[in-house]
């Protein structure tokens, strides 16, 4: 299946990753080619079939509620690129 | 020192044969001195090494040394280790230092571990062939013009070029079974959920698994039974019991029950490597194990399916790297989306970047049915394969791989040549099974491996199946270096 | 033209756990930036979400509250955009198997009627962090103590027919919440929010108009102007030959308008997935069963049980039990004085004027319970009257103290000495000779009405402390006595 640049662009969008005018061609014929690898599956017929999203059938075990994290501030805002009083900073979120 | 494996060091440890000291100063000096030719690691940690070690040769000289206690071993790039760099081989994570280690690597801790650095891979655990990683491409030391397989490239690297006896790694759609085949070392993909997740970087949280890569099936066993343990802080963890998995490796395998599927040695299976592998199961028959023909009808389906459903789950798991709590971040970003953007185009290689778009793709509006959903649902027939076969055998036996090792940059440029590279081993993760690859000959010099697929929970019985045949073949012994 | 105005309620109510939906960090409010945000809150890489079992148990009794199917398998979802407040790039949510299904609630309206409201579905997500907007350096800083707060979302169907259904509907989940205990229903913190999708097509139409989402509408009030502003434009657009847009808008309380947020318009695609960190919940019907018989009595039932146990109207029961702190207060103060009736018209009415006045909760009422029993007590053994009684309420409230205190203190007590008001009814009746002749020459049936004359006057030279009903008594005897 043949992706074309519209296709990548907007993907690239939805996954906020900058890729330049100069490898756009590039990406989307590599896309496609993945995409024509996995386009095999439609060729099977899974009519009934429950999708399996674990491979196990195990069942979630719940936690209790308890407060069992400390402050660690410092020791997590020190990885961060840019902060300020005790808040991560990001270019100006407009609403 | 260097060629001792893990039960050799546990026994000379404690028999004060050589001290872990002299052990650790002796690989991290064989590290200095030999891994530019292979790259194998990112990061060396000598000064936690040494103390390490020496806090053991205390523990071992008061008689309280705990199972692993002064074992050298190296962690994949991938694991958390607390204030050592844990990077991903990425320029994402180049300057990441965690501040927690991962359950693992506290596993291995307590289990006396001496922690020689971190190994080289695939960026983000995606590749088949280790030359995505932004540390550089990891050299075979069977041949340096070769690729050591990946993503666990490195750790097979380095434990096939006597740099460390055994080190972690992880599995998603081969990364422990494939580059152990290709470095002629012994590599178990435990059961989904065997070992804690918590602390390795996702790439598919349903299908991504850690386990060892040693030089032969004991010391496999050795570090699996540190590793394996219920963690009540990842979801998917299996409440088992704590396991020895070395207590059976003596266990005779008369009788066994080995499915060969003829899907495995179909088109695309490079002659010699047939040959190896036909050898190792005529050695099997030997042994007593009974052959049965078996098929999994849905075995080419798993590289599409795989594509779909690994992808998905990393894009979504890879977005948290957005260049605002930790990572890279772009230079003067003009605004919010600049800042994304940029951030995780320069940070990311392009592997990384195709597969998240693939998995954007398949997860998006009008075509998640088509892709996401058919996946799992083939999926779900892909497992059943395994479950109808599991009920006339006890373990499924094939290559680990298509054909040996390629050469460096052979298929770099071809992302789905790279991806058929793990066609035998991708269903295993997708039905969330057991794995191993052992090694069972060379073609051309080059190692080949066999590959063990058990029921799930098995890892004891396939440990000892492999022990077993590494008693009666001298294939795992045979040296790069 | 007449216009229907159609209103769904998206309502997100923050539970009251002690610690996050997937963390074991505090959700306590008010703690300095970030220092209640852990690895797993700050999606720091390796890290894994374990869901928190009291979540599941709030969202279950809502459900149960609302009268709705509880799911025995529900699965979170992940919902992916990028956004500096939400750490993981996702948020995790549930969509195709929520933990509460289908339900109904009933509201009642100002005008005494009531109608059922249906609930689409309510499931349990995380919060997001805050994105705090002053200049730090020209950017925005992003605190995520919030982020991992667990939330149920309650949406309705879209049942309500105006801002005033919408707002009693509202004021019904704050109250389920707030009775069950899951939630403290702070509008003001956050704790409860509102987004209101508003739509208006006109009357007999069966189609559903294009409707818009107002975002964020956090007080009573708000959603009350909100929803009306927004269906004014609407119908003025296509009353005009316009059409509406689908987007989501902004209430600006101070302009009183709704205005687009063209900015959240970009092209939304959430790419929900089962989270693979995360296995399906599965529960038990005994489960359920044992929460269903640990549920609180519910303002439903509490109103009728008012008005069984305490012979209250329909209307005084359903104000008593709007929210569970009122209907405390009037248990209470039923159970100190004896008097449910008296009670009911206190607190519905002095008290809540009060209330209203200061714009305070009860919770926070300057006349406790005890002491409007104690003044209710005052009535009822006619120490003092009902006239005499709003000023002892009134120097309660200015903590003058307990209805006793301040009666002995004032000197209020009723005057009940029948030789006493046998002198005050002999004084009025001699110096009201052409009012005592007027009594005495009326017909039968006035004469009851021509004794209010008198009344007033004695009232008055008793300074109002007069035992009404025996005035009465011995006024009319006297008067009797002159025919």
């Amino acid at each position: 299946m043949a992706v074309d640049t519209q296709t990548v662009e907007k993907l690239a969008e939805l996954a906020r990753i900058a890729i330049s005018n100069a490898t756009i061609e590039e990406v989307s014929s590599r896309l496609g080619d993945i995409l024509q690898l996995v386009d095999q599956l439609q060729a099977i017929n899974t009519d009934g079939v429950i999708p399996m999203a674990h491979p196990l059938d195990e069942v979630q075990t719940l936690r209790a509620d308890a407060v069992t994290e400390t402050d660690q501030r410092n020791s997590f805002l020190s990885l961060a690129p840019q902060s300020d009083e005790g808040l991560y900073l990001v270019p100006k979120v407009i609403d | 020192m260097h060629q001792f494996t893990i039960a050799e060091i546990i026994r000379g440890l404690r028999g004060k044969e050589f001290s872990s000291t002299e052990l650790t100063q002796h690989l991290l000096k064989r590290i200095q001195q030999l891994d530019s030719n292979y790259n194998s690691f990112i990061t060396v940690t000598e000064e936690l090494a040494l103390n390490q070690a020496k806090a053991a040769d205390e523990r071992l000289a008061a008689g309280e040394a705990p199972a692993l206690c002064g074992v050298p071993i190296a962690h994949k790039d991938i694991v958390c280790t607390k204030g050592i760099r844990t990077s991903c081989a990425s320029k994402m994570l180049d300057n990441f230092i965690p501040p927690y280690n991962a359950t693992i690597v506290e596993n291995l801790n307590s289990a006396g571990t001496v922690t020689l650095g971190k190994t080289n891979m695939d960026e983000f655990a995606m590749g088949s062939s280790n030359e995505s990683s932004y540390y550089g491409a990891v050299k075979n030391p069977w041949d340096t013009n070769y690729v050591p397989g990946g993503s666990s490239g490195g750790s097979a690297a380095a434990v096939a070029a006597l740099l460390v006896p055994g080190a972690t790694a992880t599995d998603t759609g081969g990364s422990i079974r494939q580059p152990a085949a290709l470095t002629n070392t012994t590599g178990l993909k435990p059961t989904y959920g065997r070992v804690s997740r918590w602390g390795i970087v996702a790439y598919a949280s349903s299908l991504d698994q850690a386990g060892p890569i040693a030089r032969n099936a004991e010391d496999v066993a050795y570090l699996l039974s540190a590793m394996a343990s219920h963690d009540s802080k990842d979801s998917t963890s299996l409440d088992r019991p704590q396991a020895d998995y070395t207590a059976r490796l003596n266990d005779s395998v008369t009788g066994l029950k080995v499915g060969v599927p003829k899907e495995y040695f179909g088109e695309g299976l490079d002659g010699d490597t047939a040959v190896r592998v036909q050898d190792a199961l005529k050695e099997f028959e030997k042994l007593g194990a009974e052959l049965v023909d078996i098929s999994l009808p849905h075995t080419e389906l798993a590289i599409p399916a795989y594509y779909v459903i690994a992808p998905a789950e990393a894009s979504a798991n890879l977005s948290r790297f957005d260049g605002v709590r930790y990572g890279h971040r772009c230079e003067q970003p003009s605004d919010l989306r600049d800042l994304y953007m940029r951030s995780r185009g320069e940070g990311f290689g392009e592997e990384v970047q195709r597969r998240i778009l693939v998995g954007t793709y398949a997860l998006s509006a009008g075509y998640y049915d088509a892709y996401y959903n058919k996946a799992q649902q083939v999926r779900r027939l892909i497992k059943q394969d395994f479950m109808q076969a599991f009920e006339k055998v006890d373990v499924i036996m094939g290559p680990t791989t298509p054909s040996p090792a390629f050469q460096l940059g052979a298929k770099s440029a071809d992302p789905v040549a790279m991806y058929l590279e793990d066609i035998y081993t991708i269903a295993t993760n997708l039905a969330g099974l057991p794995g191993m690859s052992i090694p069972c000959g060379l073609v051309n010099n080059m190692p080949v491996g066999l590959q063990i697929t058990g029921n799930y929970l098995d890892e004891a019985r396939m440990l000892n199946i492999a022990h077993q045949y590494q008693q009666v073949t001298d294939w795992h012994k045979a040296s790069a270096v | 033209m007449e216009w229907e105005i159609v209103i769904g309620l998206e309502v997100h109510v923050q539970l009251s756990t002690e610690s996050k939906l997937f963390s074991g960090a505090s959700t306590r409010f008010g703690a300095a930036p970030n220092t209640q945000a852990c690895a797993v809150d700050l999606a720091m890489p390796g890290t894994l979400p374990v869901p928190n079992e009291q979540a599941f148990r709030y969202a279950i009794m809502f459900g149960l509250a609302m009268n709705a199917e509880i799911s025995k398998r529900s699965v979170f979802e992940r919902k992916n955009y990028f956004y500096p407040d939400l750490p993981k790039g996702y948020q995790t949510t549930q969509l195709e198997q929520p933990i509460v299904g289908a339900g109904e609630v009933e509201i009642h309206l100002e005008d005494g009627g009531s109608k059922k409201v249906r609930l689409h579905h309510a499931h349990l997500e995380e919060d997001a962090g805050k994105s705090l907007h002053e200049d730090f350096h020209g950017m925005s800083g992003i605190d995520l103590n919030r982020a991992g707060t667990p939330l149920i979302e309650i949406v309705s169907e879209p049942d309500m027919r105006s801002a005033a259904e919408a707002v009693a509907y509202l004021r019904k989940i704050h109250s389920i919440v707030t009775y069950l205990g899951i939630s403290d229903g702070d509008m003001s913190q956050g704790s409860l929010r509102c987004d209101a999708n508003v739509s208006v097509r006109l009357k007999g139409e069966e189609k559903l108009g294009t409707r818009t989402e107002l975002k964020n509408i956090n007080s009573f009030r708000f959603v009350e102007r909100a929803i009306k502003v927004e269906a004014e434009r609407q119908i003025d657009i296509l009353e005009d030959g316009g059409s509406i847009e689908q987007e989501t808008r902004l209430y600006d309380a101070d302009k009183n308008e709704t205005r687009s947020m063209r900015s959240k318009e970009v092209a939304n695609d959430y790419r929900y997935f089962p989270c693979p960190d995360l296995l399906p919940v599965v529960l038990t019907e005994e489960y359920i069963e044992q929460l269903r018989k640990e549920l609180p009595e519910l303002p439903d039932t509490k109103a009728e049980r008012f008005q069984s146990e305490f012979n209250l109207s329909a209307y005084d029961a359903d104000q008593l039990t709007q929210d569970r702190d009122s209907a405390e207060y009037f248990e209470t103060v039923c159970k100190s004085c004896g008097e449910p009736k008296l009670a009911a018209n206190w607190i519905t009415g002095e008290l809540a004027a009060l209330l209203n006045r200061k714009e305070i909760s009860i919770a926070e009422s300057p006349v406790s319970a005890t002491q409007l029993a104690g003044l209710i007590t005052r009535i009822k053994d006619n120490t003092i009257s009902s006239k005499i009684a709003k000023q002892v309420f009134e120097a309660i409230c200015e903590g003058e103290g307990s209805a006793d205190d301040i009666i002995e203190k004032r000197g209020l007590k009723q005057v009940s000495d029948t030789g006493a008001i046998e002198k005050m009814v002999d004084e009025v009746i001699a110096a009201s000779d052409a009012q005592v002749d007027n009594y005495r020459r009326a017909d039968e049936s006035k004469r009851p009405k021509m004794m209010g004359y008198f009344v007033g006057q004695i009232m008055k030279a008793s300074k109002g402390q007069a035992n009404p009903q025996m005035i009465n008594k011995i006024l009319k005897e006297k008067l009797d006595a002159l025919l």
